[in-house]
C-alpha cells in the first residue's frame, strides 16, 4: 500500500485520532461521520460552497512574491495572503464549510468555542449570514482579555457564553462546547474551531481548509512553471492553517513541511505551547494525540503571546507528522515572533496576526537555498493584535 | 466470582454512590467508602479526578478540581486503597478518565486495581470498539469488569452489541445531559426506562444520571436493577461534610 500521511479509513493518523468521547455523543460525531463525505461532494454543495468563498470570503487569496523579505534572506519567499479573507484569517474556510454542512444535516443551532475569538467571529459571521441561532463558548479569562472580538460576536448576533470551569481558556471553552453538544444532542451542530476533537472533525476540517493549498498548485504553476514549492511554512496552534497548506502536499515528499509551534518563553521554561516537543500521547476533547500534560495525565495551561496558539494539545495530523518526521518541527518564542511581526510590517507593508509571525521568524534560524522557492501561509492579520504589538513596542 | 457479579444476584434494587476520591479533603477517600458501605450502599464509584471532565457537570468538575488542588492522583488513590479490602467488602468500581489511566499505563493500572481490590471500571471516553479491540483482553487478565454507558440515543443494534460484550451491567444515562441531581423524571425517562426494560438484555441495567432522592431512586428503579447516584452525594459531601452519610443514604432509600 501507498503510504499516506492522510487520515485512514477507521480516522487515525498512524496511531492518533480516533474519536474518544462519551457515548452520549455517539449519535451526534456517528451522523457527521457516516455523511460528511457524501454532504461534502455532492455537487451542489461544492457549487455553494466555492461560490461563497469566492463572493463572499474573496477568493482566491493571493500568492504574493516578497520581494524585499526574499531579499533580505537570500531565498524565494511566497506569502499566502489568507490575512486578506473577510474576517481576517483563514478560519472562515472552515466555518463556511461547516455552516453548508449543518444546514444540510438539518441542524438549527450552533456552537462553537473560541479562544482568541478569532474562530468564534468567523463562527458568528457564517450565522449571521445563515440566519442560524449561534452560542459561542469562551473561557472567563479569555472574554476580558480579548474584549474587541467579544463585541464583534455580539454584533454579530452571537451569545457569548463564559466558560467558568478548570483553567477558564480555550480548553475549558472546548469543553463546554462539548457538553453543551451533549446536552442538545438533536437540533446542535458543533462547529469545531481546528483540525482537533474526535474523528471525523480533523478531517472535515482539513479538507475545508484544503483549498488553501489547491489554490498554491496553481499560482505556483503560474508563477514558477511548477505546483509545488521546496518548502511549505505555518504556524500551528491546533493545525488548521498548516493543515490546509500542506492538504495537496501531504503525501509529495519533494516538498518540505515546516510546522511552527509557539515556545512562548521558551521550550523549558514552564510557560511555553510547543505541543510536539513538550506534549505526550493522550486523549484530549475526544481525540488521541500529543499534549501537555502532568505525569499523573492532568492536562495543563500552555502560555503563548499569541491567544491563537496555545492550545494543550495539536490536532493528530501534525502529531503524527511530527512522529513519522514527515514535518519538520521549529519552535519560536514571544520575543522572535514579535520581531519577526515587525519586520514584515516594515518590509512589505503587511502587519501580521502574532500567530502568523511565529512561522515569519524561523528566516532568522533557519536558513533556505538561494534558489528554494517557500511558500509561508500567512494565516491572519494583525487588527486583532495591535494592542499587543503597541504594548510590547511600547508604540 | 466478581464482586459486582455477586451483587447483581441479590433479589433486591441496588444503591450504587458515586463520589469523588479525594473530596472533601485528599484523606478522606477511605473513611466515605467505610461509611457508605455502614449505611447499607450495594456498590460504590471512586471517581478519579481528572482536569478536563468532559462527561460531567458542574457539581462533579467542582469536586475534581478541588480534589486534584487536593493533591489527588493515581498513585496516591491506589495507596489509600491498600487495605481496602480489610474493611469493606462491597464492589468497588473506578470510574475516570482514559487519560490518567493511558498516564499510568493501562495494564499497570488493571494490575493495581486487582492487587487492591477494586473490581470494576467505567471510563466514559474509551470508545466501545479500543476497548473491544485493545484492552479487553488485558481488563479479562486482571479480572476487571467494564461497565459501558448507553443513553436515549443509543440505537437498539449498538445497545444489542453492548450488551453482549459487557459482562456485568449497563450504565443506564437517564437523559441527555452531563452529570447533575434532577428532583424527578418526566415520561420521556418513563418510556425510555420501560423500553429498555424491555428489551431483555442479557446485562442488568443501573441507571445513572439525575438521580437525587427517594423519588428518583424509586422511579429509576421501577423497572431497572438499580440506580446510581453522584452529584446530589457530592453536593451532601459539600454543604454537610463527611459526619452525616448515613442520614443521606437513609433518606434516598426511604428509612425515616
Ligand atoms: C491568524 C491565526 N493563525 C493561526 C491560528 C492557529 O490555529 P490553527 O493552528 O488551527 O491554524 C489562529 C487561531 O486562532 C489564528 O487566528
Amino acid at each position: 500500500m501507498k503510504k499516506t500521511y492522510h487520515v485512514n479509513e477507521k480516522g487515525y493518523y498512524g496511531t492518533f485520532g480516533g474519536a474518544y468521547i462519551p457515548e452520549m455523543l455517539y449519535p451526534n460525531v456517528e451522523e457527521l461521520r457516516q455523511q460528511y463525505l457524501d454532504i461534502m461532494y455532492e455537487e451542489s454543495f461544492q457549487k455553494e460552497f466555492k461560490q461563497l468563498l469566492k463572493d463572499y470570503v474573496g477568493r482566491p487569496s493571493p500568492l504574493f512574491y516578497a520581494e524585499r523579505l526574499s531579499a533580505k534572506y537570500n531565498t524565494k519567499i511566497y506569502l499566502k495572503r489568507e490575512d486578506l479573507n473577510h474576517t481576517g484569517a483563514h478560519k472562515v474556510n472552515n466555518t463556511i464549510g461547516q455552516i453548508l454542512m449543518a444546514k444540510r444535516l438539518g441542524k438549527t443551532r450552533i456552537i462553537a468555542e473560541t479562544g482568541a475569538g478569532q474562530h468564534g467571529v468567523a463562527t458568528a459571521t457564517v450565522c449571521a449570514l445563515m440566519g442560524m441561532e449561534c452560542i459561542v463558548y469562551m473561557g472567563e479569562i479569555d472574554i476580558s482579555r480579548q474584549a474587541p472580538n467579544v463585541a464583534r460576536m455580539k454584533m454579530l448576533g452571537a451569545e457569548v457564553r463564559a466558560a467558568k470551569s478548570g483553567s477558564r481558556t480555550l480548553k475549558d471553552a472546548t469543553n463546554e462546547a462539548i457538553r453543551d453538544w451533549i446536552s442538545n444532542p438533536v437540533n446542535t451542530h458543533y462547529i469545531i474551531g481546528s483540525v482537533v476533537g474526535p474523528h471525523p472533525y480533523p478531517d472535515m476540517v482539513a479538507r475545508f481548509q484544503a483549498v488553501i493549498s489547491e489554490e498554491i498548485e496553481w499560482q505556483l504553476q503560474e508563477k514558477e512553471g511548477r505546483s509545488y514549492p521546496d518548502h511549505v511554512i505555518a504556524c500551528v496552534g491546533g493545525g488548521s492553517n498548516a493543515a490546509g497548506a500542506f492538504y495537496q502536499y501531504l503525501d509529495d515528499e519533494r516538498v518540505n513541511l515546516i510546522a511552527v509551534e509557539a515556545a512562548g518563553k521558551g521550550i523549558h521554561s514552564g510557560e511555553s505551547a510547543a505541543t510536539s516537543v513538550l506534549g505526550e500521547d493522550g486523549i484530549i476533547h475526544g481525540s488521541r494525540t500529543l499534549l501537555m500534560q502532568t505525569k499523573d495525565g492532568q492536562i495543563t495551561e500552555p502560555y503563548s503571546i499569541s491567544a491563537g496558539l496555545d492550545y494543550p494539545g495539536v490536532g493528530p495530523m501534525h502529531a503524527h507528522l511530527y512522529d513519522s518526521k514527515r514535518a519538520e518541527f521549529i519552535s519560536i518564542t514571544d520575543d522572535e515572533a514579535m520581531t519577526a511581526g515587525l519586520e514584515l510590517s516594515q518590509l512589505e507593508g503587511i502587519i501580521p496576526a502574532i500567530e502568523t509571525s511565529h512561522a515569519l521568524a524561523i528566516f532568522d534560524t533557519r536558513k533556505f537555498k538561494e534558489d528554494e522557492i517557500i511558500v509561508l501561509n500567512l494565516s491572519g492579520r494583525g487588527d486583532k493584535d495591535l494592542n499587543t504589538y503597541i504594548d510590547y513596542f511600547k508604540l | 466470582m466478581n464482586r459486582i457479579n455477586q451483587k447483581l444476584q441479590e433479589d433486591k434494587k441496588l444503591l450504587s454512590i458515586y463520589f469523588t476520591a479525594g473530596y472533601p479533603s485528599l484523606n478522606d477517600t477511605v473513611g466515605v467508602i467505610e461509611d457508605l458501605e455502614k449505611s447499607g450502599v450495594d456498590m460504590i464509584e471512586i471517581g478519579l479526578p481528572f482536569s478536563d471532565p468532559l462527561a460531567d457537570g458542574p457539581t462533579i468538575q467542582a469536586s475534581s478540581t478541588q480534589a486534584l488542588e487536593n493533591g489527588m492522583t493515581s498513585e496516591i488513590l491506589f495507596e489509600q486503597l491498600k487495605d481496602i479490602r480489610k474493611t469493606v467488602s462491597i464492589p468497588l468500581i473506578i470510574m475516570g478518565y482514559l487519560n490518567p489511566m493511558m498516564q499510568y499505563g493501562i495494564e499497570a493500572f488493571c494490575l493495581k486495581c486487582k492487587e487492591v481490590g477494586v473490581d470494576g471500571l467505567i471510563i466514559p471516553d474509551m470508545p466501545v470498539d479500543v476497548y473491544h479491540n485493545d484492552y479487553q483482553a488485558i481488563f479479562e487478565k486482571y479480572g476487571l469488569i467494564n461497565v459501558f454507558l448507553i443513553t436515549p440515543q443509543t440505537s437498539e443494534d449498538r445497545i444489542r452489541f453492548i450488551d453482549s460484550i459487557s459482562n456485568g451491567f449497563i450504565y443506564m444515562v437517564s437523559s441527555a445531559g452531563t452529570t447533575g441531581a434532577k428532583n424527578s423524571f418526566g415520561n420521556t425517562q418513563e418510556t425510555y426506562f420501560d423500553r429498555i426494560g424491555n428489551m431483555n438484555l442479557k446485562n442488568p441495567q443501573i441507571v445513572g444520571f439525575g438521580i437525587s432522592n427517594h423519588e428518583t431512586f424509586t422511579q429509576a428503579t421501577h423497572k431497572a436493577k438499580g440506580a446510581i447516584i453522584g452529584s446530589a452525594f457530592i453536593k451532601h459531601l459539600t454543604t454537610h461534610g463527611t459526619k452525616t452519610i448515613d442520614t443521606f443514604v437513609n433518606s434516598v432509600l426511604g428509612k425515616q
